[in-house]
Order: structure tokens, then C-alpha cells, then sequence
């Protein structure tokens, strides 16, 4: 059977984990990168934020009352 | 060995109607069922035959009652299935969207967001036959922040032959610990001195035990209901009740991969060390408080850990376990991306404002808070956090943040448009689906392990499908394709 084997090979491919080998730190740099690109722009974004946030925040808020599911 | 993780969703969704304040939840629920059903198909009633909890209250004749569309004989109430296999009803004072049966975690993403597409639709079906521009708008979250919460449960086919008691103390620990990056975040919640305060979970606040059958008072974070709509003897459905409604489409996949391989695990008896919490509910609720991530909890054995160190733990484990076992097509991109985001939180959790609902949510809110020089307890940081939810493209703040390329698509429209009308193909959803879309005037009633035909003779043909993974694409689309009629299928599958 070629199990381990294959077990092996996909746990290269999964990133290692923790323990800082090569994967792992290519993985925190494209984390970073996300969250870089993410921080750019948010300030345009809360602009757009006003032209949908629904009107009369406060009785809309007030008066969302569900009951109870599940 | 482990069996396949057979899995799918079912998410309450809020609905409020701002222009009238007397309006009727459960009729309103109806209305956008029926008005969707009413133009996808000729409306199929479910068949509450395998159903335990309901079986013995609601006995009906299917020969008397066939062919009298979406409406419950006994309620009322909504509740259809769909031609791509889900089911879509009533429940209590909710509509709530059960998607059909998927084998991965991504396609279980497409499916999750399809139910969002179709609930939109919904609502633009029913405003039109609603009086004086009414309209019902739908959220995708978990509470009202009023001490009322409604639920978006996974469910997962697990082996009956492991041992229910050990299930639970592998998974608890788990559960308390995976909404670091499962959170859909909260302003708020639900008593009084919590307003402005900002925690990880909507759920955590309603769970007082850890093990029981209930949903709806005294909530356990390991839900114990036995129905596993297939073959008894071989299988458990474990309903999850614990999760948040994701609006992140990461989120979801990491919410039902690394849940899938836990469990995959648990089967395999690879979950070696013990981190059972010393309290697990109270450190469930303040970990949803944490949002540094950096506290520590005490263990039953008495150490002390960071939530954060729990999640590495059954991380390194799968880890180990892959080496030995056969990884799924889907697990190499879970293990990676479940890597990223405890890397993340570690680092800083804010860092993760692209994937995890929770934090997207938290720097939209403290942005606009700083820009507007607003209190957290202001209405409008409240409003931001319903509407992050509402299932509307162009008024949803989630989906504001998807087109912004501020939170990371996984899937792309198309799949998810097709998801809305095809099923599955590799699941017993295809049948289901399949079976709809062609011969819906001869099915009586269906369920999700049956499908019962009437080709106009004196019984129902009743068809099981306990096999979860049987009736795919694959199985019985030539059959399919070679019936032209319902009475051909019933009669070749009998032969």
C-alpha cells in the first residue's frame, strides 16, 4: 500500500504547520499582504456605508424583535 | 475507518418588516416561501414520514392529501423542496433554508450562499403582492440583541459505531474554541451593561450546557438529537447548533472543513490529547469576550491555555493524522487556510479582516466609529451590525465588503446561480433534485430519504434513498434520462 506515502507528500502540501519551515512562512506573507490591501482603501468604503446604512437607525434597531427559532 | 462527511446547513434567517410593526413572522415566513415556490416549481409537500420528533403528531393520508402543494395539512406552514434538492420552510417564527447534501466543504460554501440568493429573490417576490410597499427584509445573523436567538445548524454524517460519550469529549473543546475565526461578531448582547461592547460570537451568550437535545432553552454546545435521515444502523447525523451564520464565505469553508476533519478524526480515534475545559461554558462566553484572543482558561487537568493554543493543538493532531490516513480532495486547502488564521490570530487578529466575519464586522464598525467620532453604543454602529447580515446585494455590508475586495470571495456567481436550481452531483440531492425537476407532477411528497411518486394508481410508490451517497449523477442519470415518465422510473426501479 502507497498510504504513507501519500499521507506524506499531501502533509508537505498542507503547509507544515507551525513549525516555521518554507510553507509556513509563505503563508504569513500572504496574510500580511491581505490585510495590507484591506487597510488601504476601508476609508472610501465607509463612505459608501453611508449611502445604504438604512434611515432612522434608532427605531429600526429598536424595534427589530424576533422569536425564537430552532 | 472513517465514512465520508456527508454534510449540509440550515440557516434561520431574521425578517422584519420596518413599515408595519404588527406584521406576523410566521405568515410572513410563508409568503416568502410560497412566493418563490410558486414560480420555481409546482410545490412538492415534505414527507414527515422519517421524521421522529413529528412522526406521531402529524399522521396524514399522502393518498387523500397528494398533489395539495406546499401547504401543511396540519399548520398552514410553508415547506417545499427544491430542484436542487434543498428543502425550504417554516420553522417557528422563521424561514429557514436547509441546503441538500454536499460531500465538500466548498461546495457546501455555493450551496449556503445559494439559500442567501434565494431568500433575496423571495423577498422581491413577495413585495410585490405585499399592500402599500410593505416589504419584508431578511438577515442572515443569530439574535435581535433582545435575548432571543434563532440557529444556522451544520449537520455531518458520523459512523454510529463510535461511542456517542467519546464524540462529545473530543469534540467540546473543539466547539468552544473554533469560533476564533467562526465568530460573526456582535455589538452587544442580550442583558443590560453589555451595550457597546463588542464579543466574538452572537451565539455564546445563549449556551448553559454542554450536552443535551434541547435548541431552544438551556442550549448545549454538543446537541444530542438522533435522527439521522438514513440508515440507523450505520450512521449519526450530528446536528451542530453551536455556529454563527457566516457571511464570510472562508468562514463557512473552515467552519465545515476543519469541523469535518475533527470529526473524521474522532472516528479514527486520532484526537490523543485531552483539552477539555475546566468550566466549558463559561469559557465558551469568554472567549467570545476576548477579542486580543490572548486570555487563558483553565483545563480540567489544570493547565492553563489560550483558546488560540487549543485550535494548534487539534491542528498538529490532524496534521499527524493525515500523514497516516488518506487526505480527502478538500483537506489539503482546510489544513492550509486553518494554519493561517491561528497564525493570524496569534499575530493579530486584525489581520484577518479578509476572512473572518467577526473581524471584518469589528474594523467596518470601529472605522466608521473613528470617522464619525461616534460612541460604540451609537444606533447606527447597532444598525451596521444588522445590516452586515441583510441578504439584499446592494444593501448588505458583508456583500459592501465582498465587492470592495474587502472580504475574499471563494466562490464564484455562476456556480452559486446554478446552485440555486441544480443539485449536487454526487449525493443522494441528486435524485432528490433531479426527480423534481422532471416528474413534479407525479411526486406526492419528499423527504431527505425519500421520494414518494403518484403515477395514478391506488398506492404511493414510496422510493428510500437511506444511503446517503447513493442516487448520484453518476448512479442514476441514465436511468433518469432513459424514463420519460414518473410510471417508467417507478416501474424500473422496482424491476
Amino acid at each position: 500500500m502507497s498510504k504513507t506515502g501519500g499521507g506524506q507528500e499531501k502533509k508537505k502540501r498542507q503547509g507544515g504547520g507551525g513549525e516555521g519551515d518554507d510553507d509556513a512562512g509563505q503563508t504569513q506573507t500572504d496574510v500580511a499582504k491581505k490585510a495590507e490591501e484591506v487597510k488601504e482603501d476601508l476609508d472610501e468604503l465607509l463612505d459608501e456605508i453611508d449611502s445604504v446604512l438604512e434611515e432612522n437607525a434608532e427605531e429600526f434597531v429598536r424595534s427589530f424583535i424576533q422569536k425564537g427559532g430552532e | 475507518m472513517a465514512i465520508p462527511k456527508v454534510m449540509g446547513t440550515e440557516t434561520e434567517y431574521g425578517i422584519t418588516v420596518p413599515t408595519s410593526a404588527d406584521f406576523n413572522p410566521v405568515l410572513g415566513s410563508s409568503l416568502l416561501i410560497n412566493a418563490y415556490a410558486a414560480q420555481a416549481i409546482k410545490r412538492i409537500r415534505w414527507d414527515y414520514e422519517e421524521e421522529s420528533p413529528l412522526r406521531d403528531a402529524r399522521g396524514f393520508d399522502l393518498r387523500t392529501e397528494a398533489g395539495e402543494g406546499a401547504v401543511d395539512g396540519d399548520l398552514g406552514l410553508a415547506n417545499v423542496i427544491l430542484t436542487n434538492g434543498a428543502r425550504y420552510y417554516v420553522d417557528h417564527a422563521h424561514p429557514e433554508y436547509s441546503t441538500p447534501e454536499c460531500t465538500n466543504p466548498r461546495e457546501l460554501v455555493i450551496h449556503d450562499r445559494a439559500g442567501e440568493r434565494i431568500l433575496e429573490e423571495s423577498m422581491k417576490r413577495a413585495a410585490e403582492v405585499m399592500p402599500g410597499g410593505d416589504r419584508i427584509l431578511i438577515y442572515k445573523n443569530n439574535t435581535d440583541g433582545k435575548g432571543t436567538s434563532y440557529g444556522t445548524h451544520e449537520n455531518y454524517l458520523v459512523d454510529r459505531a463510535v461511542p456517542f460519550a467519546r464524540l462529545v469529549h473530543d469534540i467540546l473543546p473543539f466547539f468552544v474554541t473554533r469560533q476564533l475565526y467562526c465568530g460573526a461578531g456582535l455589538l452587544g448582547g442580550q442583558s443590560p451593561g453589555k451595550e457597546g461592547t463588542y464579543q466574538i460570537s452572537q451565539r455564546a451568550d445563549f449556551f448553559e450546557v454542554e450536552v443535551g437535545l434541547e435548541t431552544t432553552l438551556k442550549r448545549p454546545i454538543v446537541n444530542t438529537r438522533d435522527e439521522p435521515h438514513a440508515d440507523p444502523e450505520k450512521y449519526r447525523r450530528l446536528h451542530v447548533i453551536i455556529g454563527d451564520a457566516n457571511m464570510s464565505q472562508v468562514a463557512t469553508f473552515l467552519k465545515l472543513g476543519t469541523t469535518a476533519i475533527v470529526l473524521k478524526m474522532i472516528e479514527d480515534e486520532a484526537i490523543t490529547e485531552d483539552f477539555s475545559f475546566d468550566n466549558s461554558v463559561q469559557s465558551l462566553r469568554a472567549i467570545s469576550h476576548d477579542t486580543q484572543c490572548k486570555d487563558t482558561y483553565k483545563l480540567r487537568d489544570g493547565r492553563t491555555v489560550r483558546a488560540v493554543d487549543v485550535q494548534w493543538a487539534y491542528h498538529e493532531m490532524a496534521q499527524k493524522y493525515f500523514a497516516r490516513n488518506d487526505p480527502d480532495p478538500w483537506t489539503a486547502e482546510v489544513m492550509l487556510r486553518w494554519d493561517e488564521m491561528l497564525s493570524g490570530i496569534e499575530r493579530d487578529p486584525m489581520t484577518l479582516a479578509g476572512q473572518v466575519d467577526w473581524v471584518a464586522k469589528y474594523r467596518m464598525l470601529d472605522g466608521y466609529r473613528l470617522k464619525n467620532d461616534l460612541a460604540w453604543k451609537d444606533s447606527k454602529l447597532r444598525m451596521m451590525d444588522l445590516q452586515y447580515h441583510d441578504v439584499r446585494e446592494d444593501k448588505g455590508l458583508a456583500y459592501l465588503l465582498e465587492r470592495g475586495g474587502k472580504l475574499e470571495r471563494l466562490v464564484d456567481e455562476d456556480s452559486v446561480q446554478r446552485a440555486m436550481v441544480e443539485p449536487p452531483s454526487d449525493t443522494r440531492a441528486y435524485f432528490r433534485g433531479s426527480c423534481l425537476a422532471k416528474y413534479s407532477k407525479h411526486i406526492a411528497a419528499a423527504s431527505w430519504d425519500s421520494v414518494i411518486f403518484d403515477t395514478g394508481q391506488d398506492i404511493l410508490q414510496r422510493v428510500p434513498m437511506s444511503e446517503p451517497l447513493r442516487g448520484t449523477r453518476e448512479h442514476v442519470a441514465p436511468l433518469l434520462a432513459q424514463c420519460d415518465t414518473a410510471a417508467e422510473l417507478v416501474s424500473r426501479l422496482q424491476g
